[in-house]
């Protein structure tokens, strides 16, 4: 028998004679499975033999392995394909980071949108922009996730105050924030761009990093036993035992939140590019400029080349990032069984192969393994009669920790009211709260709207898996793109039929957070286990019966997945949303997010500080009293399995 | 047997370990444990799951500290992970996105050795292991068998003292689990092995009697030995052999035994009157099918318990469960390595499944006392209803939270299945509905 089959049966059979190799063993016929694979040169392995053994053997190049492994050898020719592309991709990547950051240095434009034009020829430039604030800001936060999650899955009084907060401060309004950063960021870099810069990159990663932080904490404290004791009795380090066991043990979740943060980052990437306090606008080159000066001036077609060139910018970031980051992610996923198709990616599969970046993280590699080494002094690990003694005195300090805690949140509340009422009086919170009723009835309306619309077409994707393949990416992209360059299109219509703002503007809110729902149903509807869908056609269950019993309750807990993050996103979306301008027509609409806009673009921080306390606590109660009961109910009841 | 007095490997005197339970007080998980390990012997620790063994195994390895006591590993106290022991683990416990080969390299990079020995030493233990060709296979290409077998490869090249195995077989089939147990005893009666003791912990009396040389028996409810029992049987050893047989049969009887139990001491096994019993999670299922196998020819309501363990393939902590309930209920008796069925039993036997029922609930009642206290509660009461934290609190006075929701979670099935009283588990309600 010839062709890639063979080997594929030969390989199998020899595995299975190998595992039950005692009785061969101990005749003497040691199976030696890299023998038969000599035969075959890598470079003319048919098929399936010759990828597994590239991978395998090329796997170990990139992260942390050691040496190359018994199937590779090396190639006879100097540079291969793979080689070209990869050196084509790290380079043309610092060339392209060397030229957007020329501008840092450069002293502040003066005030407006004097230095942006919008000859579309310029687009290319501002792309480059924006995307490498989105780039800034996510390393930012991978540096903030290492640090804090770490922190507070290692302490346990720490993580007493760390977790609340990190769920507070998803809830505050990211838009919010800026107009009271932004200041601070530009006194720290007075007269020059750079300040500006940070206070954009500063906002983005407002966007990106609590999620990223939680997933990290949350897989910290749940490393399986068993890996955590081996590493200790193992005299792991602890530095060692985070490289080894804890981060790769992290990864498949924290890429897959990264990428969902990369996402929904995209909105605020453009929203913060124009940023206007008080007098003082400032103008950031990037696409959300160009749009907002499209808007100063009614340009639709510029409108429409911004959108073009945020669906190029999105793709590229698609093939460039998310897919090669999912796709090594793969390597650290911990269940055993191998699933349907791992995810592939070119720009992943040009690195591994390349023998010149291997090379270049050969030295890298051994240096990293140098950090392993053990202290000189032959120090044990952490006596374990030391934790007898701390047991007896944690009472105590326990206690001093709570009042510490209660005493600082005490003195912080006291400032911010006193803050607040320098500039307002107190009749205005409640004109606040009555606002924010109002946006709260606006997102609710749009979810179930939402809802109404997308469940049954999700369910009904999902369960064909030839349209869940394509819908599900696209439904994706449509929640990565930022929904507020579709705004001005919408405004332009409202301004020209003359409709009723407070109506027609609040669409705009659930634009493009309603695909989380979509997506996320879709999710869930192929995941249904064909045997109850089986139960079901056997049964002849039909009509509504089927939605009620069978469909709905088993996507249940993916659709509040979806209602919850979208829920969350439209809050954020109403500070750009409620108020919205074309041209020299501002529209507005009775609601929070547009207290807040307009208290910013006044520069009224007293205000400012109100709205974004009352949107926050709005968010909060929410969150507690509605949604996550809801979820612990859909956990409970409706998980499958 | 030369008569020098040689440092054993491994002392352990008077080790007790409790847990802190959250009212307060303390679960006492090991109670005066005293062992010894000298060079060139393999000591099996044997017992049902929860009798302490594996906790044991953790005290030894420094992976927690005991409450009182002192555990001396070559003349040292252990105050931490020691070098020279390594342990195998029940799950394997291999880092997924690690090769075979990196896996076992992990122990060797933590001493800080040189890149080459680190490999040299490796593709070794690799080979002697008999997983030569798999060095960069990751785990989840591996079936069970070789993920253990990099297991011990990992444990092996650190060139350990003594060598800790919690369980190392009962997560793969029968054959390769054999396979295994005669690989490593090929290896230890060669000497190719490295160590120098081994302890195993395991809860499958014939692996204890296959591969020990002197065999702990442990009680649980505290954890404590039994009874030291020695092997003397030369190796290859025959699972048919006599003396095999005779081995297995007298561990049965020591772990069947009644034993009075002095006062305080909480009473060890197959008691059960006041509500304070812990009860384990048995389907009645089961309880119907072994008294049906034991009234059956060719036992005829008296079995010997090995023997049917054999031919059933329970092992012990399968069978102890439901013998123990059977002899609460008072459908049958256990003692001696045999067990018995009482009148009732051998009529249970017979009757049909509504007679059945009516023969369960009656004996439920009067003899499970929980059981009894739940119904007399929702009968007193006017909607016949009541929480399950009415009942979890109260017996989380006599014992711990996760025993407590055992202990309910097992009643309710008893219950459920005698009619004697329903609960909803949305709800969290017991009552007197039928459903």
């Amino acid at each position: 028998m010839a062709g890639p089959l063979s080997g594929i049966i030969r390989y199998r059979t020899l595995s299975k004679w190998v595992e039950g190799s005692a009785v061969i063993k101990r005749a003497g016929h040691v199976p030696n499975i890299r023998r038969f694979a000599y035969r075959h040169p890598p470079g003319r392995l048919p098929g399936f033999l010759a990828v597994r053994a590239i991978l395998l053997g090329a796997g170990g190049g990139m992260g942390m392995s050691s040496q190359p492994a018994p199937f590779s050898k090396p190639s006879s020719r100097l540079l291969t394909l793979w080689d070209v592309v990869a050196m084509l991709l790290v380079i043309g990547a610092l060339v392209l980071l060397a030229q957007g950051s020329r501008g840092l240095m450069q002293p502040l434009p003066k005030p407006g949108f004097g230095a942006i034009g919008l000859d579309p020829s310029a687009l290319p430039g501002y792309a480059l922009h924006t995307s490498l604030r989105m780039l800034a800001a996510m390393a930012l936060s991978l540096l903030f996730t290492f640090t804090y999650a770490t922190w507070a899955a290692k302490s346990r009084r720490a993580e007493q105050v760390l977790i609340p907060l990190l769920d507070i401060l998803q809830s505050v309004p990211i838009l919010g924030f800026i107009s009271v950063t932004v200041v601070f960021f530009m006194s720290l870099a007075p007269g020059r761009m750079l300040g500006a810069e940070l206070a954009a990159v500063f906002a983005i990663f407002t966007s990106q990093a609590w999620n990223m932080a939680f997933s990290f904490h949350q897989s910290l404290r749940t490393v399986p036993k068993e890996l955590a004791e081996a590493s200790r009795s193992f005299r792991l380090g602890s530095w060692m035992r985070f490289w080894k066991l804890e981060a790769p043990f992290a990864m498949p979740a924290l890429v897959w939140n990264m990428m969902m943060s990369m996402s929904g980052g995209w909105f605020f990437v453009v929203a913060s590019e124009a940023i206007s306090v008080g007098d003082t606008t400032v103008a950031l080159p990037g696409i959300g400029s160009y749009i907002a000066l499209a808007i100063v001036e009614r340009d639709l077609g510029a409108i429409f080349w911004a959108i073009a060139t945020m669906l190029a910018v999105i793709l590229v970031y698609d093939q460039l990032l998310f897919r090669p980051l999912v796709a090594w992610s793969d390597r650290f996923r911990f269940e055993q069984e191998a699933v349907a198709a791992p995810p592939r990616s070119w720009v992943l599969t040009a690195l591994r192969r390349s023998r010149l970046v291997s090379l270049a993280l050969t030295p890298l590699g051994k240096a990293w393994r140098w950090t392993y080494r053990p202290p000189p002094a032959s120090a044990k690990s952490r006596p374990v009669a030391h934790r007898k003694i701390q047991s007896r005195q944690a009472a105590w300090l326990d206690r001093l920790w709570y009042g510490a805690i209660i005493a600082v949140c005490l003195a912080a509340l006291w400032r911010i009211i006193a803050f607040v009422l320098e500039g307002v009086a107190p009749t205005e919170a409640g004109t606040a709260f009555l606002l924010g009723l109002a946006t709260m009835a606006r997102v609710f309306a749009l979810i179930t709207l939402a809802s109404i619309v997308w469940v049954p077409i999700g369910v009904w994707l999902g369960l064909r898996p030839r349209a869940a393949r394509i819908a599900q990416p696209i439904a994706q992209f449509m929640a990565a793109f930022p929904a507020n360059l579709l705004f001005p299109l919408a405004v332009s219509a409202i301004v020209a039929l003359r409709l009723d703002p407070d109506f027609w503007l609040s669409p705009l809110m659930i634009l493009g957070t309603q695909w989380y729902i979509l997506f996320n149903v879709i999710a869930g509807a192929s995941t249904i286990p064909g045997e109850l869908r089986d139960i079901g056609a056997n049964l002849r269950v039909r009509g509504w019966l089927w939605w009620r019993r069978i469909a709905l309750p088993a996507v249940f807990p993916f659709y509040m997945t979806g209602a919850i993050t979208a829920s969350g996103g439209s809050w954020n979306a109403s500070i750009v949303a409620e108020i919205a301008s074309w041209g020299d027509t501002t529209l507005e609409a009775h609601g929070l997010g547009a207290y807040i806009a307009v208290a910013a673009k006044a520069g009224d921080f007293h205000r400012v500080v109100l709205g974004i306390a009352m949107m926050s606590a709005f968010v909060v109660v929410i969150n507690r009293v509605f949604w996550r009961p809801l979820y612990a109910l859909a956990e409970r009841k409706f998980r499958l399995g | 047997m030369d008569t020098l007095d040689i440092t054993p490997l491994l002392d352990i005197r008077g080790i007790r370990k409790s847990f802190p339970r959250p009212d307060g007080g303390e679960l006492l998980v090991l109670d005066g444990i005293d062992l010894t390990l000298r060079e060139g012997e393999i000591v099996g620790l044997l017992g049902r799951s929860g009798s302490g063994k594996s906790t044991l195994l953790r005290l030894i390895a420094g992976l927690s500290a005991p409450k009182a006591g002192s555990i001396t590993y070559l003349g040292n106290e252990v105050d931490g992970p020691p070098p020279g022991i390594a342990m195998v683990f029940q799950s394997f416990a291999l880092f997924p996105w690690l090769t075979v080969l990196e896996n076992v390299q992990l122990g060797l990079e933590a001493l800080g050795l040189p890149p080459e020995e680190i490999r040299r030493r490796a593709i070794q233990s690799i080979d002697l292991i008999g997983l030569d060709g798999f060095e960069s296979a990751y785990p989840r290409e591996l079936s069970g068998g070789m993920r253990q077998r990099v297991g011990f490869a990992r444990a092996l090249v650190v060139h350990p003292n003594i060598l800790l195995m919690d369980e190392p077989f009962s997560a793969l089939d029968v054959l390769t689990a054999e396979t295994l147990r005669t690989d490593f005893l090929d290896l230890w009666s060669e000497g190719q092995l490295p160590i120098k003791g081994v302890i195993l912990v395991t809860h499958n009396i014939e692996e204890a009697v296959l591969m020990c040389d002197r065999i702990l028996v442990f009680g649980s409810n505290p954890g404590r030995i039994l009874k030291e029992i020695k092997v003397e049987l030369p190796h290859p050893r025959a699972r048919l052999d006599p003396l095999f047989r005779d081995l297995v049969e007298r561990i049965y009887v020591e772990m069947t035994t009644k034993t009075d139990a002095p006062a305080g001491k909480r009473i060890e096994r197959f008691a059960g009157t006041g509500i304070g019993t812990i009860l384990p999670r048995v389907s009645t299922n089961l309880l119907s099918g072994l008294l049906e196998a034991v009234a059956a020819a060719p036992y005829g309501g008296e079995a010997d318990l090995p023997v049917i363990a054999a031919s059933l393939h329970m092992e012990i902590d399968d069978l102890f469960p439901v013998a123990e309930t059977l002899q609460m209920l008072r459908l049958a008796e256990v003692e001696g390595g045999d067990i018995r069925l009482t009148e009732e039993g051998r009529q249970f036997a017979e009757l049909d499944t509504d007679q059945r029922k009516r023969l369960f609930a009656r004996h439920l009642l009067n003899y499970v006392a929980l059981a009894g206290h739940i119904r007399r509660v929702l009968d007193e009461r006017p909607e016949h209803r009541a929480p399950w934290s009415r009942f979890a609190d109260e017996l989380e006075d006599h014992m711990s939270p996760g025993a407590a929701e055992q202990t309910l979670r097992a009643v309710i099935g008893l219950g459920r299945y005698a009619e004697v009283f329903a609960y909803d588990d949305q709800t969290h309600v017991f009552s007197l509905d039928n459903p």
